[in-house]
């Protein structure tokens, strides 16, 4: 009852940050695909920006690779996150991949892609360290690995970065299936841990992972920088092609690009649609499976590929961020060398200035940004009636970027408000926000509400109690949802593009940029800052509270 | 029936089922004990008393506390102290901390140490103040959440169950401290409990709220 308005009021402030930008967008970009372009003196409506799109020459191959290539990564992503946690949960190989969850999620995709590119492509470090003793080469090898037309190299920048998300939200549901019960009494009946983890535990995780992997599917159709970097170019996907023409200086090929934007979200709606066919089919079959009494038993002989998955992702990711910090301070560095010649701080101090001014509107975007998510999301949290939210915080992770964000972004040039940092903080809002939603709900919900009982008990209003017990008690995990947040943001390409018409520079723009020329020290001493600064907050939130609560043994594990 | 707690014809519904109803005054310094089978609404009761329903319940009736009808007021105005069966102590807070929260505002820094170095000394555990409250036992816990209650000076007492998980010698060592700083306090209490002896202990009325 009482105070329940205002925190009403902040529901509503989520709902309106999360639905809001994506039905105007959904506006802003269904006008211009029908012909309807005041800014270009175009009135409609007419079919002319769709014809436009499908007379384009490249239009049957983009729409091609963006659906196999988001398929794959998917597939590939969901098989090898369930594989890792089936083979590895309870050992210390888990216990392993759990520790450096954290930090591989965090890595920005442009940072993750960009490291991956210098071990795999024709003069990086794989070929170096095999070169020439076991290849023969003495130059690079003229083969296309990265941005082959296949999109290979794309779908793996993307496992990379998907498996990770994947296995924190299996992990999160975990926990309410009770796995180790589970797998103890199909243990007893002669199921392997492999096919009783498939059986038992897989359809009540997947009920739970559903969304998120609705989101990893709408991500991987329709990404733009990670395509930029690894994606072939001959033609590029259709997401990277609706930002080029968005970018274009002529504008009339903003209504190709809104057409290719409403082409996308079909895409996506699509394919999800027919990924949840495929769950039915799958539930089906799994109940025909189930009881035919069999054991399964070869399962059981997977369980180094998972274990062998996970090293590959650690090393992967290790190795990687490795090379990249490498190429940063590399002097001459010939092929195939796999040491560069020495090393100096000539690539930092060339870019220092850059690198200050990027990183300084980073930081200020990142902390606006997150701090606003951290209000909105606590305060929607303390009215502890949002029960529908989960659906809704999925909502701008699952219509893809590159479908509202330039109708986003017609609507603010037509308004006039295309100005300054302001719409780009706003913008990174959008994404942001579900993340810490998404990272502090669970916490917040176990808090012992009783504490607030006792509170109360002892005259505090529900502000006090908030202030001096439930944030204080929840340092921790409110500081993991700010780190995830910061994260978030760093990493964001698109909004900032977009939104901020070219004129905001962020690290993760800047690396970007970059990454069509060949300086890969450039490259690498953007990619590394871009790392840090999306670390750094993590180190923040495991390092503060072990600080702050250094002398406080109930909430060493909280 | 001017001084004590009244609780007037209150109901606690789940929807429109009727969970619980109880009409009943409570003078100061007795204790009135409700008994029954889990799920009975004793709890439910509990929380409709101090006014923080949890949602979807709702309650009916009037809370009269020495001659103040305080059914509308917030839980914080109320002034009514609450034990559970969990100590709750506030992790992130020292002992001394938990009982300067508990402690009514008011008096200069020396005095509030010093009043809560009484408290302290007044429940054996002198020299306590500094202390992490995961470090103490089970027994001492229970004694510091009593005190943390009784400094912010309420005018009635609810007790959730608060003995059940002290094992069996500690018991009886707490039940005759907290009844008896409730008797010399001249609290109002209503005590839920699934056990007879705190129910003898306790020497009130005791209600059995698992027939209706």
């Amino acid at each position: 009852m009482r105070a329940e308005p205002v925190l009403g009021f902040f529901s509503v402030g989520m709902i309106a940050v999360l639905a809001g930008p994506v039905l105007a967008g959904l506006i802003g970009v269904l006008l211009p695909a029908f012909g309807h372009f005041p800014q270009a003196g175009l009135t409609g409506p007419t079919f002319q920006p769709f014809r436009d799109l499908f007379d384009w020459p490249g239009i049957g191959p983009s729409i091609r690779l963006s659906v196999t290539t988001g398929l794959i990564a998917t597939l590939a992503s969901l098989i090898l996150s369930l594989v890792i946690v089936a083979t590895t949960q309870g050992t210390r190989g888990f216990a392993a991949v759990q520790a450096m969850l954290a930090p591989l999620l965090s890595v920005p995709h442009a940072a993750a892609a960009f490291s991956l590119a210098f071990l795999i492509a024709p003069s990086g470090f794989v070929a170096r360290a095999l070169s020439p003793w076991a290849t023969g080469w003495d130059r690079p090898p003229d083969v296309l690995i990265v941005g082959d037309p296949q999109g290979f190299a794309l779908v793996a920048g993307l496992v990379i970065k998907e498996v990770p998300f994947l296995l924190l939200m299996i992990l999160a549901a975990l926990p309410q299936v009770r796995p180790s019960q589970t797998l103890l009494s199909a243990a007893a009946l002669g199921y392997g841990r492999v096919s009783a983890w498939f059986f038992c535990v897989f359809p009540n995780i997947y009920r739970q992972i559903r969304l998120p992997i609705y989101a990893v599917l709408a991500f991987s159709m329709s990404v733009v920088d990670v395509a930029l970097i690894l994606g072939p170019t001959t033609p590029s996907s259709l997401s990277v092609n609706i930002v080029r023409w968005m970018s274009d200086p002529d504008i009339s090929l903003r209504t190709r690009a809104a057409a290719g934007a409403v082409v996308q979200l079909g895409l996506v709606l699509s394919v999800v649609a027919a990924w949840w066919l495929a769950e039915r089919l799958c539930a089906v079959i799994g109940r025909q499976v189930g009881p035919s009494g069999r054991r399964h038993g070869w399962a059981e002989r997977i369980w180094p590929i998972g274990a062998f998955a996970g090293m590959a992702l650690v090393v992967t990711g290790v190795t990687g961020a490795g090379v990249l910090g490498l190429w940063s301070v590399a002097g001459f560095w010939g092929f195939p060398d796999v040491l560069p010649d020495g090393v100096s701080l000539r690539g930092w101090r060339r870019h220092a200035s850059d690198l200050g001014k990027a990183l300084s509107d980073t930081v200020v975007i990142a902390f606006l940004a997150t701090a606003a998510a951290l209000v909105l999301v606590v305060s929607a949290l303390q009215s502890d009636r949002p029960k529908s939210a989960r659906w809704l915080v999925y909502l701008p992770l699952i219509i893809p970027q590159t479908v509202f964000l330039p109708g986003l972004q017609t609507l603010l040039i037509g308004a006039n408000a295309d100005r300054g940092i302001g719409p780009v903080i706003a913008a990174h809002l959008i994404f942001v926000l579900p993340y810490v939603y998404l990272t502090l709900v669970d916490p917040w919900r176990a808090w012992d509400s009783r504490y607030a009982s006792v509170g109360a008990a002892l005259g505090r209003s529900p502000m006090a109690v908030l202030f001096t017990l439930r944030l204080p008690m929840l340092l921790r995990p409110v500081l993991t949802a700010v780190a995830v947040g910061t994260a978030v943001s760093v990493g964001q390409y698109l909004p900032t593009l977009l939104i901020g018409g070219g004129r905001v520079s962020t690290l993760t723009t800047e690396a970007l940029a970059l990454a069509s020329g060949g300086d890969r020290q450039a490259i690498a001493v953007f990619a590394i800052m871009q790392t840090l600064a999306a670390l750094a907050p993590f180190a923040i939130a495991l390092g503060l509270p072990a600080l702050v609560w250094r002398n406080r043994r109930g909430l060493s594990n909280g | 029936m001017a001084e004590g707690l009244s609780l007037r014809n209150l109901v606690v519904r789940k929807g429109a089922e009727e969970l619980v109803r109880i009409d009943a005054h409570v003078a100061a310094g007795s204790v009135l004990t409700l008994m029954g089978p889990s799920g009975a609404g004793k709890s439910s009761l509990l929380s409709a008393i101090i006014g923080a329903l949890p949602s979807g319940l709702t309650s009916d009736g009037e809370v009269w506390l020495n001659s103040k009808n305080i059914t509308g007021l917030a839980p914080e105005r109320r002034r009514i102290g609450l034990l559970f069966q969990d100590d709750l102590l506030f992790p992130h807070m020292s002992v001394a901390g938990n009982l300067a929260f508990g402690l009514a505002a008011g008096g200069s820094r020396t005095e509030r140490a010093a009043k809560i170095a009484e408290a302290l000394e007044q429940v054996g555990l002198a020299g306590f103040g500094d202390r992490d409250p995961a470090t103490l036992s089970g027994g001492q816990r229970a004694r510091v959440a009593l005190m943390r209650t009784l400094l912010s000076q309420p005018r009635a007492l609810l007790l959730d169950e608060p003995f059940s998980r002290l094992d069996s010698g500690l018991k009886d060592q707490t039940r005759q401290l907290v009844f008896g700083l409730i008797r010399s306090k001249g609290l109002p209490t209503v005590l839920v409990t699934h056990d007879p002896q705190d129910a003898k202990a306790a020497g009130g009325t005791v209600i059995d709220l698992g027939q209706k």
